[in-house]
């Protein structure tokens, strides 16, 4: 089967709940991605197989959840089509998980702002009228209090270490804090799914999340992000940043060039 | 990257409750907490375990391997040693 075919197999929806969860699934898929490549790379083999083991842990969540979008509205003939076909405008993802692996600096302190943000997404499912989304939630929690506990450590160790490594760390928050605005965003898609029963509204403990964000940046030798940061959006809506470019000519090529392959 | 902070430590798997730790491997680390992290991420990825030990690998007392001739060899012709060297007693009925 030709790859436009495939293209228009992963059909759009209109449906508030899908919309949401695909969001949910882009940003796990993403990250996921994101943190495979660096397989083999790790500055040490136990932080090599760390990474990897987070980077399964999410590409499983979006696995679930592109599978259980399946379930309920026939996008695609498949999670792979759904999950690799689709252009990039119409991946829902926030512009943090896209963001370069630049260091262990950056790569640490982007999973520490996103799963300490996920944490408080996830917990948001628990009361959803979809059972099976809540139970999704609550495996994926298990694995988000890890990468939590795991990012965090090396967030404070590399922050109060050395004078290299607190330079890298300042350098990896002035580059990342930008794009948390966004993740908190209560965009229509989010007041759309919280009237539709899939979720409570999680952007509330934005400022929650701030304070305890920033109580664990001043224990990292004293880091704090700038006030007035101008946050950049639009990864929500499909505006990406070329880094998503580069994420989806490797992940989709695959699936491009042999359609319906299957592993 | 300065490699002085790295030290060794032994990992020891406990499978099920009341089972023993066994020894699975070693890692590399900075320090307990880190290094329990990494023997979670090398040891229990197929769901191995249910508990986790870590000890420092220079805190190990180990006997010498020269000396293993004098320390084992003596144990080797006591054939008494081991219950299978008895007999039961024909009378006995619990044993």
């Amino acid at each position: 089967m030709p790859a436009l075919e495939k293209y228009i197999g992963a059909k759009h929806t209109r449906n508030p709940h899908t919309i949401y969860m695909l969001r949910l699934a882009d940003n796990a898929l993403i990250l996921g991605q994101r943190l495979s490549e660096m397989c083999g790379h790790g500055p040490e083999m136990e932080l090599d197989m760390a990474m990897t083991n987070m980077s399964l842990d999410l590409i499983g969540q979006a696995k679930l959840l592109f599978e259980h979008i399946l379930t309920l509205e026939d996008l695609a003939p498949n999670a792979d089509v759904l999950a690799l076909t689709r252009p990039l405008e119409r991946y829902s993802n926030c512009l943090l998980v896209a963001q370069p692996n630049v260091d262990f600096a950056h790569i640490m302190l982007r999973q520490f702002l996103f799963s300490s943000m996920q944490k408080r997404q996830y917990e948001a499912l628990l009361n959803s009228n979809d059972s099976t989304l809540a139970a999704i939630a609550e495996k994926s929690l298990k694995e988000i209090a890890y990468h939590i506990r795991f990012a965090k450590g090396w967030v404070l160790r590399l922050g109060d270490g050395t004078k290299e490594s607190r330079d890298r760390m300042a350098d990896a928050l002035s580059c990342l804090w930008r794009f948390t605005g966004e993740m908190f965003t209560c965009d229509a898609r989010v007041a759309d799914a919280v009237e539709a029963g899939t979720s409570s509204d999680f952007t509330k403990t934005y400022s929650d999340w701030k304070l305890e964000v920033k109580t664990i940046l001043s224990e990292a030798g004293g880091l704090t992000p700038h006030e007035n940061t101008r946050m950049i959006m639009g990864g929500h809506f499909g505006q990406h940043d070329d880094n998503l470019g580069h994420i989806l000519s490797d992940m989709q090529f695959m699936q491009l060039s042999y359609p319906g392959l299957e592993w | 990257m300065s490699r002085n902070n790295w030290h060794l430590y032994e990992v020891f798997i406990r499978s099920k409750n009341g089972l023993a730790h066994k020894h699975a491997g070693s890692v590399h680390a900075q320090d307990a907490e880190t290094a329990i992290l990494s023997a979670r991420d090398l040891y229990t990825r197929r769901g191995e375990a249910s508990s986790l030990w870590i000890i420092k690998s220079s805190d190990i007392i180990a006997s010498d391997p020269g000396e293993a001739g004098e320390l084992y060899d003596p144990s080797d012709d006591k054939i008494y040693r081991h219950s299978t060297f008895y007999t039961v007693p024909d009378g006995v009925k619990n044993m």
